[in-house]
């Protein structure tokens, strides 16, 4: 059957409320883990933030000499210097924090001399350094930047919608940052400024997913008075869900390519945003609506009497 | 909405030749692009240091040493001044940042406190001394700058530094270095190309501040093991072979300020490379004097308070030219000659940051870039043309536009592409199929609850459009968050999404509706091909 938006049903009529106490204690769980796992083993920061140098270099035929290079760097006095293996064979790379006081950029001046003088024909094929000052106001800028977002996030949707939806679109996108940051944690993927903006578009993109929820729930709750809000959730999400499958899946496609095909330096960058993407779409369904319902939603714009004939009260009296 | 109102086409139209016109150039090889009229755009993307390779630098000015340097200056100058004035003093030195004396004699106290608060010190830019005196308890004076004076100084330091700086790099003959200004007291640069990163490190990074002392050989080996130096002499570390250190006299005879001219030349008679170097009339006639009085003493020729040499003046050099010798090889002679003829830097400058790419790994990069993006857009036209049809081809459609006039528009605006920024790019394209999902779905809904083929499909636009705009909110407020957070490339990261979304949400709108309205006006269809 073609186009194959037709083999999806159109009425689906999956009972995701009743499933979101089941997903609640699971995402929990994994936010407990996550927060445990900041203090233990913590996050792997990279250079951006706690400061350093990476050199990388490439020792073109000849396989590069870990130990050699290990050697003369360690004979400069920099504490604890990491030399490792980087894809190929002749592709290494060398990390350390700059000692106290010293002037960073002279010092991977002198460490890049010190690796040309031990293997000879070497090409740096990239050098990053960053200093004690600028790393600390990267980090400040950094939490700065991921908090105004969810700030100002929160004050659209309060603007747009009400507030009760706006604290579980803000705890959704709670739930995504901290899952986010497991995903990190497990993957021990060096976390940079790259990951701040994967971080920031994982916000903007799970926001995205829940206003489209809310946005029908907004109109369903119009149309059907007296639907209690537990079935208008269900209804909702239901109705939205062929779309938020389709998006999902357009955007997991757009970066799978970079994914597999976008380097070294990119693949942290796609694998967090891969995985933002799916649970971006997962929090808007189990995490932001049950918190609506979990709040209930004021029904100022009901009358008070629901119009039309009533069904008569029968009360016995004693 | 459905309509097809004049305005709408020739908007659709518009955008779509705009986007081709602006793109075009980065397609073209640039033989032809050379023979494209010159009316039309030639501008390209341009690509960030990931891409291209090169170095970005952050320096920052060293204000603590600017700062120091400045006390140690004033001091100088109280000392100059009252001793011309024969004015009798003592202790006089620094603590913290204020210079104090003391000045035994009441009458000259007055003298002396008089005389300071005249002659030392300049004009702030914002008007009023740059120095304050105070008078102490025990005829004790205090000259120290105000708050104003540092801050005016170390602004003045940065502009001085990007001068030199930029001659410096052009010197080195570095292609197209941008030099920027960042914050109160930092410069960016960015560098494209191999130039070597270390070297332009060295060549902007060292003060150059040069000096010729005389070196004072009336201070013995004893008194320098006692650690007695008198007090107008210090003592400075040394690169020549003979002795590790000399004491000089404090008092620079002549400085780099006044050199007219600076070049690396060759030893005739060893061959090795040397420095000559031609002063100023000021500077030739100091240097003609003290050569002359000194004969048979060494003279110190001192750079960033480092002995280069200490040859012995053999008679007086009255010319105003002369040769620095030391132990330079042929790439340190001549960057040396070149730091010394553009100047000295106002401040040591430290780098704070620096990120190098090198050219092959930024072919790499985008190669992995271009390859990603194809395989991406590709899925993605693929994906919706398999979910709706026709409907799905008008969507990629619009979105072939839309890619078109998002590279038109950065390269237009000359916005530079990063490698996260082809995430970026990756991500908008998503979005604008988001909001075609949108409507398309609407449409679907809107057949459901009984409504006409072209009713629905009218009503699929106007009731998704609050919901695409409520929802691309959400990113354009990420995007500018990121823009503003900016280093580099997170930069290009939130500009290309920020572009693309503005640009996905006009295509993904306008376009499919233009095209949808002709299906319908075409084909007379009364079933949707959704549905």
């Amino acid at each position: 059957m073609w186009p194959l938006i037709k083999l999806i049903p159109t009425k689906t009529k999956v009972p995701f409320v009743s499933l979101s106490r089941l997903f609640a204690t699971l995402s929990i769980l994994a936010a407990i883990a996550t927060v445990g796992g900041v203090f233990y083993p913590g996050l792997n920061l990279g250079i951006d933030f706690k400061g350093g140098t990476v050199v990388e270099f490439n020792t073109g035929a000849k396989p590069a000499d870990l130990g050699r290079v290990r050697g003369v760097v360690n004979g400069l006095n920099l504490g604890d210097v990491q030399v490792q293996r980087f894809g190929a064979d002749n592709d290494a790379v060398v990390r350390f924090q700059t000692p106290p006081g010293a002037d960073a950029g002279a010092v991977a001046g002198k460490v890049k001399a010190a690796i040309s003088q031990a293997l000879g024909q070497v090409t740096f094929s990239r050098t990053d350094v960053v200093g004690p000052e600028v790393s600390g106001e990267l980090m400040q800028k950094g939490i700065l930047a991921l908090l105004t977002a969810i700030g100002l996030m929160l004050i659209y949707i309060w603007f747009r919608f009400e507030l009760q939806f706006g604290l579980g679109a803000v705890v959704a996108l709670f739930h995504d940052l901290t899952l986010s940051f497991g995903l990190i944690l497990l993957l021990r993927l060096e976390f940079s400024l790259n990951l701040i903006a994967a971080l920031l578009t994982i916000i903007g993109y799970s926001m995205n997913d829940t206003v489209v929820v809310f946005d029908r729930l907004r109109e369903n709750r119009r149309k059907y008075k007296r639907m209690p809000l537990r079935d208008l959730i269900d209804l909702s999400v239901n109705e939205t869900l062929s779309r938020t499958v389709i998006t999902g899946l357009t955007a997991l496609l757009a970066l799978s390519g970079l994914a597999v095909f976008g380097g070294e330096s990119l693949r942290p960058l796609s694998i967090v945003l891969l995985f933002g993407i799916v649970i971006g779409t997962y929090s808007s369904i189990y995490v932001a609506s049950p918190i609506v319902l979990l709040w209930g939603v004021r029904r100022d714009d009901e009358p008070a009497k629901p119009i039309g004939p009533q069904p008569a009260n029968f009360v016995s009296r004693p | 909405m459905l309509a097809l109102s004049r305005w709408k086409i020739l908007l659709v139209l518009a955008s779509a030749l705009f986007g081709l016109i602006f793109t075009l150039p980065n397609l073209l090889p640039d033989n032809v692009l050379e023979t494209v009229p010159a009316w039309l755009p030639h501008d390209r993307l341009s690509l960030g240091l990931d891409l291209r390779g090169g170095s970005y630098l952050l320096m920052e000015v060293d204000t603590n040493a600017l700062n120091q340097e400045r006390l140690t200056n004033l001091t100088e100058d109280v000392r100059t001044k009252l001793r011309v004035a024969q004015i009798n003093f003592d202790s006089l030195g620094l603590q913290g940042d204020v210079v104090s004396l003391h000045v035994p004699d009441a009458a000259q106290y007055q003298q002396a406190f008089k005389l300071l608060s005249n002659q030392i010190g300049g004009q702030l830019a914002t008007g009023g001394r740059d120095v304050s005196i105070a008078q102490k308890p025990g005829q004790i004076i205090e000259v120290s700058y105000v708050p104003q004076a540092a801050k005016e100084a170390a602004e003045d330091a940065v502009t001085r530094s990007i001068e030199i700086i930029r001659r410096r790099i052009d010197a080195l003959g570095a292609t197209n270095p941008s030099i920027t200004r960042q914050g109160a007291n930092r410069i960016v640069i960015e560098a494209p190309g191999e130039s070597d990163p270390e070297r332009l490190k060295a060549v902007i990074g060292k003060t150059a501040k040069l000096t010729f002392q005389l070196v004072d050989t009336t201070v013995t080996t004893d008194d320098l093991k006692a650690g007695r130096i008198p007090p107008d002499d210090e003592l400075l570390p040394s690169d020549d072979h003979y002795q590790e250190a000399y004491v000089v006299k404090r008092r620079a005879i002549v400085d780099g300020g006044m050199l007219t001219n600076a070049s690396a030349e060759h030893d005739p008679e060893t061959g090795n490379p040397d420095i000559a170097f031609a002063f100023n009339g000021v500077g030739a006639q100091r240097f003609g004097e003290t050569t002359a009085d000194n004969v048979g003493k060494p003279f110190a020729i001192v750079i960033d308070k480092r002995i280069i040499s200490a040859p012995g003046i053999r008679g007086p050099i009255l010319g105003g030219s002369g040769v620095i010798t030391g132990n330079f090889t042929e790439e340190s002679a001549h960057d040396l000659a070149l730091m010394l003829k553009t100047g000295a830097l106002p401040a040591p400058l430290i780098v704070e940051e620096q990120h190098t790419v090198g050219a092959e790994l930024g072919a790499d990069a985008v190669r992995a870039g271009q390859i990603s993006i194809l395989i991406g857009a590709a899925l993605i036209l693929t994906f919706i043309i398999l979910s709706y049809g026709l409907f799905g081809g008008f969507a990629a459609l619009a979105l072939a536009v839309n890619g078109l006039m998002i590279v038109g528009t950065m390269s237009l605006f000359h916005a530079t592409l990063t490698l996260p920024g082809v995430a970026g790019l990756l991500l908008t394209l998503a979005v604008a199929v988001d909001a075609n999902v949108l409507i398309y779905e609407r449409m679907r809904d809107e057949v459901r609850s009984g409504r006409p083929a072209m009713a629905a499909a009218d009503a699929g636009f106007s009731r998704a459009l609050t919901t695409i705009v409520d929802a691309n909110v959400t990113t354009v407020v990420a995007a500018v968050i990121m823009f503003w957070l900016g280093a580099g490339p997170v930069r290009g990261f939130a500009l290309t999404l920020l572009i693309g979304v503005l640009s996905s949400v006009f295509t993904a709108v306008l376009i499919t509706q233009v095209l949808i309205g002709w299906w319908f006006r075409a084909t007379r269809a009364k079933k949707l091909p959704i549905v």
